[in-house]
């Protein structure tokens, strides 16, 4: 091999930089936060399945319905009705934003700036 | 007709995992076991790609120079053009692999009724570096799915990537820096004739697949929501050699994304992208331009078998005395002196 010196740090710089996912959790590796689901409640505004995957999707429609087009209810798969409301009704439930929401948040790294406007139930507490 | 051919295999590449997940249910072979092959292809290819080029002895010392090379003191020469040292050298190298220098230079050549005319076209410079840093820019994103807690870097990138806030989530500029790159070097293997002429399908394959990968990646970001968190299962397992499938099942459109990038990771080593190895390995690049100052040696040079004038005259002493040619002992001797003494 010639110029093998060079040779080498290249493809030890290879290696680092494609196989920076391994080295980077070496040693490291531990189970992924979950969040804490409501105790007393099982049931959420649609299947436990679509608000893992969609629950943004959801939520956006949300705002635009109520605040956009001025419409209360939203109703399910189911034909219930519920209030469209982040702080009133997901929180209703969910108790806290630290336990529920950020536990996935933080770990995928998904940052919405849904608290800039909305008041966290942490939040709140310290007010009262 | 190459055209087609790529897109109509990229269109078969969508399908498969379409049927395999979507239809038949192997989540583990197309979340676990190609994943893993095809990382072990790209990094085994690549590493052998290297190796054999590293094997093969570069027999002249040819760089391409477009600048003053190095004379006289009093002459100005290029170090970038014409780089002297291997300081110069690896400056050059700096300039060509992060900025593409050479690309830069591109020129289009028109027919304007009978003469030949030569202008600058930057195009094939501003897609390069367009798609190129996206995708460095993306993969570097990427990590915060394989590590855990994510690197505070990644975030900054992710938070500047997305500085905007267009959209919720917001759009990263480099998803639309990337389409327009990809779209621009695609456009200009269809537009220009002269270079649609000798585009074959290996060069439209890559663009096809990395264009597959890109919209699958952008529809699942804003459009079509997956479950993110069960992504970061299985990519977290795959990083930590603790494979799992995550509790929760994965759209499709997630397995058309990994398997395209499971494909292109394979398809790497053998084809047209080794051009990521093959960069430094192009003697017209990586070499100075100092011919004259330092002797090059050619690793093919082997030492020759020759007869001297003093063996041949020992050989043929009888004949050459008999026909009356002078013998030049004399000579031989000091000669051999002289080999003794040096």
């Amino acid at each position: 091999m010639y110029n093998s010196d060079k040779v080498i740090v290249g493809i030890i710089i290879f290696i680092l930089f494609f196989a920076m996912p391994f080295w980077l959790n070496f040693g490291k590796a531990k189970a992924l936060p979950k969040p804490e689901l409501p105790s007393d409640t099982k049931e959420c505004v649609e299947s436990r399945e679509y608000m893992r995957a969609f629950h943004m999707k959801m939520l956006l429609d949300w705002r635009d319905k109520k605040v956009r087009e001025g419409q209360v209810y939203y109703i399910n798969s189911q034909g219930k009705f519920f209030k469209m409301s982040l702080q009133n009704t997901c929180m209703k439930c969910h108790k806290s934003m630290e336990k529920f929401c950020d536990r996935c948040h933080t770990t995928i790294s998904a940052h919405p700036d849904c608290w800039r406007c909305h008041i966290a139930p942490e939040e709140v507490k310290k007010w009262q | 007709m190459n055209v087609f051919f790529s897109f109509i295999i990229t269109l078969i590449l969508v399908l498969i995992p379409v049927v395999g997940v979507g239809l038949l249910g192997l989540d583990p072979l197309f979340g676990i076991v190609i994943p893993y092959v095809a990382f072990l292809i790209f990094f085994f290819g690549l590493i052998y790609r290297i190796i054999d080029w590293a094997r093969s002895p570069q027999p002249f010392k040819i760089p391409t120079t477009c600048g003053q090379q190095k004379s006289l003191p009093w002459i100005k020469h290029s170090r970038l053009e014409s780089p002297f040292t291997m300081k110069e050298v690896y400056l050059r190298m700096f300039f060509e692999v992060f900025l593409f220098r050479s690309l830069f230079r591109n020129l289009r050549a028109d027919l304007v009724g009978k003469r030949l005319i030569y202008g600058s076209a930057k195009w094939l410079w501003l897609g390069a570096i367009l798609f190129h840093l996206s995708f460095l820019v993306i993969m570097l994103r990427h990590l915060r799915f394989f590590i855990h807690p994510v690197p505070s870097l990644v975030d900054i990138i992710a938070k500047v990537d997305g500085f905007f806030q267009l959209g919720i989530p917001p759009i990263y500029h480099t998803d639309l820096f990337i389409l327009a790159g990809l779209f621009l070097l695609l456009l200009r293997r269809l537009v220009d004739s002269k270079v649609n002429y000798l585009s074959h399908a290996s060069d439209y394959f890559p663009l096809f697949l990395i264009l597959g990968i890109v919209i699958s990646g952008i529809l699942m970001r804003t459009i079509f929501k997956v479950d993110v968190q069960a992504v970061k299962e299985l990519a977290y397992g795959l990083a930590t050699f603790s494979p799992v499938l995550p509790s929760h099942k994965i759209g499709v459109l997630f397995y058309i994304h990994l398997f395209l990038v499971s494909v292109l990771a394979a398809y790497f080593p053998f084809s047209k992208l080794v051009h990521m190895v093959g960069v430094f390995f192009s003697p017209t690049r990586n070499l100075p331009n100092n011919n004259r100052a330092e002797r090059y040696i050619n690793p093919w040079d082997y030492p020759v078998k020759y007869t001297t004038y003093c063996e041949w005259q020992e050989r043929f002493r009888d004949v050459m005395e008999e026909a009356g040619i002078p013998i030049d002992d004399e000579w031989c001797k000091e000669t051999a002196e002289a080999q003794k003494q040096a």
